[in-house]
């Protein structure tokens, strides 16, 4: 595989990888190697996963909002924390959505919007893995329209009551935490609402078939009091949210770098060995094809992540060139995974081989945070000037 | 209590290693170099006599430039300091040579134990921890899957091929680890990023008051004579199965002895 991984690297990204940026994904591969592909396929075929342990290995190694600084956080270049989610979704897009989800949406929705006192109570724990966050934005019928969110917090003396509910919450039912966004008479404004609090239950999305090795649940929230002191002061506005799905985009934008080569990667080793007509079937023309067009297609994916890191690390991202950066890797991931399953044959619909579990958890990458269509559009308003959305 | 591990850099054992024809010693431009496995052990050993006892850990390294990049990855697991001597006239030293060179290089330091692997997977002579106690005049506590520090008196299992014995010794005392030991930690990214302002010193031969004429391929005490490449596996013997199959393996493993 490190042989596959090396001869796919056709343009030596690889030679230009700063010695400490080479550890860390270095240090991150060889752990989902030992900790976390041994078990993927029981995950994924079970339909769950040890979510609070693998939340305190993924503490202890420092992956939790490792690019957040203080409280905690490791303080590392966001380049850096794309190279490391593009390890753990080599794995699986589930595991990459739960750091996502934790250091990207909950713990950067607190970093950024949260005061001194929500930030030294939950960053540290969450850092290492301790307390778990989710983040709530989306409802059943408030998808790509946030704006048409339903869930609404009143206040009631100081108090504010909270009633509504968020749908697709990765990591729901397993967090300390929610980040929950609702509609109030000032505008939309986020909330910390804490596991156990009277009138907030959850719900898991059972029958899924996609993102199987990951918690997906719903929050319902039903009267729920919550303090003056659980309000994120920070945020005013759709704006709140918007932020954090910009940064955890980002890490889509590097982390499917690491399924579409994954995928390719054992692809390339399967054709090399699996012999019809007395050769390889690496060694027709047809397959060739296949491997140039993808081997190509996923070094655009990574040169477009590496331009995008440099952007965020020079701390110049604007939101459109994220916009980019998932509307061109997922869908070139979800299409090198869906060729690499036709060279695969019968052999690529078991989970004996990674490539169809990355290609329909894909499916679910490509719409969420920010579907497929709506960062087309944002493309499209960046080049003409005019909004489509509506 | 002051922790030196002696960490060596050797070609990635899961690569095709070889041997350079021009002088019988290890090609190490062939193959990526990595740190010894059995030494990763050893690091997290040391770490854990840190943790127990307090004190530092320093890491001991002879070999050529690139070998920083395993100092590097040691400093990143959580060491606190390192040397490396690196000199051109090393090249090809033995593992009795290598053991003045690093006896000479604990003189430089304060130092209550140094921590190694039990054995090297490049060369696997397996020796090198005994040469450096007699060299030190210190004590010898080889081959330990457990080590227990107290005051002074350091006490191991010694793994052997039945059991383990019980072998004490006082301090300054050289230990050897097997992999049986511990599990050796994932480097932090804390570790990784702080690895960098970590001190590293770098030893020559002169610095250590070693004569160039002493080290190196020229003037080694063993010497790798002739080499081949394995020779291609032998094809197996294919058992077919019809109906007796388990029977037929069955009395193979009794021809060979094996039940």
């Amino acid at each position: 595989m490190t042989d596959a991984l090396d001869r796919l690297d056709l343009l030596d990204l690889d030679d230009d990888l700063a010695d400490e940026d080479r550890m860390l994904r270095d240090t991150v591969r060889k752990f989902a190697d030992d900790r976390l592909r041994p078990h993927i396929r029981q995950w994924f075929e079970d339909g769950t996963l040890p979510a609070r342990e693998l939340a305190q290995e993924f503490g202890a190694l420092g992956v939790l909002g490792m690019h957040l600084h203080g409280y905690g956080c490791q303080g590392a270049k966001p380049s850096q924390y794309g190279l490391v989610s593009a390890e753990i979704e080599a794995v699986d897009s589930g595991l990459r959505s739960l750091v996502s989800v934790q250091g990207s949406l909950a713990m950067y929705a607190i970093y950024a919007y949260g005061s001194d006192e929500q930030k030294q109570r939950w960053l540290p724990e969450m850092a290492k893995g301790n307390a778990i966050g989710c983040f709530g934005l989306t409802e059943a019928d408030s998808g790509s329209d946030p704006g048409s969110m339903r869930t609404r917090a009143r206040r009631d003396g100081s108090d504010w009551i909270l009633n509504g509910s968020k749908m697709w919450i990765t990591n729901g039912s397993i967090s300390d935490v929610a980040v929950v966004w609702a509609r109030t008479e000032e505008g939309v404004r986020g909330f910390l609402v804490e596991q156990g609090t009277p009138g907030f239950t959850t719900q898991d999305v059972h029958h899924k078939i996609s993102l199987r090795a990951s918690i997906t649940s719903e929050l319902i929230m039903n009267d729920v009091r919550l303090p003056a002191s659980a309000e994120l002061p920070g945020a005013q506005g759709l704006k709140g949210p918007l932020g954090c799905l910009t940064e955890a985009r980002f890490g889509i934008v590097c982390g499917v770098v690491g399924s579409a080569r994954d995928a390719l990667a054992s692809t390339l080793d399967y054709a090399g060995s699996r012999t019809q007509f007395g050769k390889p079937i690496a060694g027709f023309q047809l397959t060739q094809r296949k491997f140039a067009e993808m081997a190509v297609s996923l070094q655009q994916m990574q040169l477009t992540a590496r331009r995008l890191g440099e952007l965020k690390d020079a701390g110049r991202i604007k939101p459109h060139q994220v916009s980019f950066g998932k509307f061109a890797n997922v869908h070139a991931a979800l299409a090198i995974c869906r060729e690499s399953r036709s060279i695969l044959g019968g052999s690529g619909i078991t989970t004996e081989y990674p490539v169809l579990r990355h290609a329909v958890n894909l499916e679910t990458v490509y719409t969420y945070e920010g579907t497929h269509e709506v960062h087309t559009l944002v493309l499209g308003q960046e080049l003409t000037g005019l909004d489509a959305f509506r | 209590m002051n922790i030196v591990v002696l960490v060596k850099q050797v070609p990635d054992t899961e690569a095709q290693r070889q041997l350079n024809p021009d002088d019988n010693t290890v090609d190490r431009a062939a193959v990526d170099p990595v740190i010894n496995y059995i030494d990763e052990f050893a690091i997290e050993e040391g770490l854990l006599l840190k943790e127990a006892h307090g004190g530092e850990v320093t890491i001991l390294t002879v070999g050529p430039e690139r070998a920083t990049e395993s100092i590097r990855k040691a400093l990143s697991m959580g060491a606190d300091k390192a040397i490396h001597v690196t000199d051109e006239a090393l090249h090809g030293s033995d593992a009795i040579q290598t053991a003045k060179v690093i006896a000479k290089a604990l003189g430089t330091i304060e130092w209550d134990v140094a921590v190694a692997g039990s054995e090297a997977t490049d060369s696997r002579s397996a020796i090198l921890p005994a040469l450096l106690a007699e060299a030190l005049g210190v004590a010898q506590l080889t081959q330990a899957r457990k080590v227990t520090v107290d005051g002074s008196t350091v006490t191991i299992e010694r793994v052997t091929d039945t059991g383990y014995e019980s072998v004490q010794g006082s301090t300054p005392a050289v230990i050897s680890v097997v992999e049986k030991i511990n599990d050796p930690r994932y480097p932090s990214f804390k570790g990784i990023m702080a690895a960098k302002s970590k001190p590293v010193t770098t030893l020559a031969l002169s610095d250590l008051g070693i004569d160039a004429g002493e080290a190196g391929l020229a003037n080694a005490w063993t010497q790798v004579v002739s080499f081949e490449n394995a020779p291609p596996r032998a094809a197996g013997q294919t058992v077919k199965d019809e109906g007796n199959g388990g029977g037929q393996i069955a009395d193979y493993l009794a021809s060979k002895k094996l039940i």
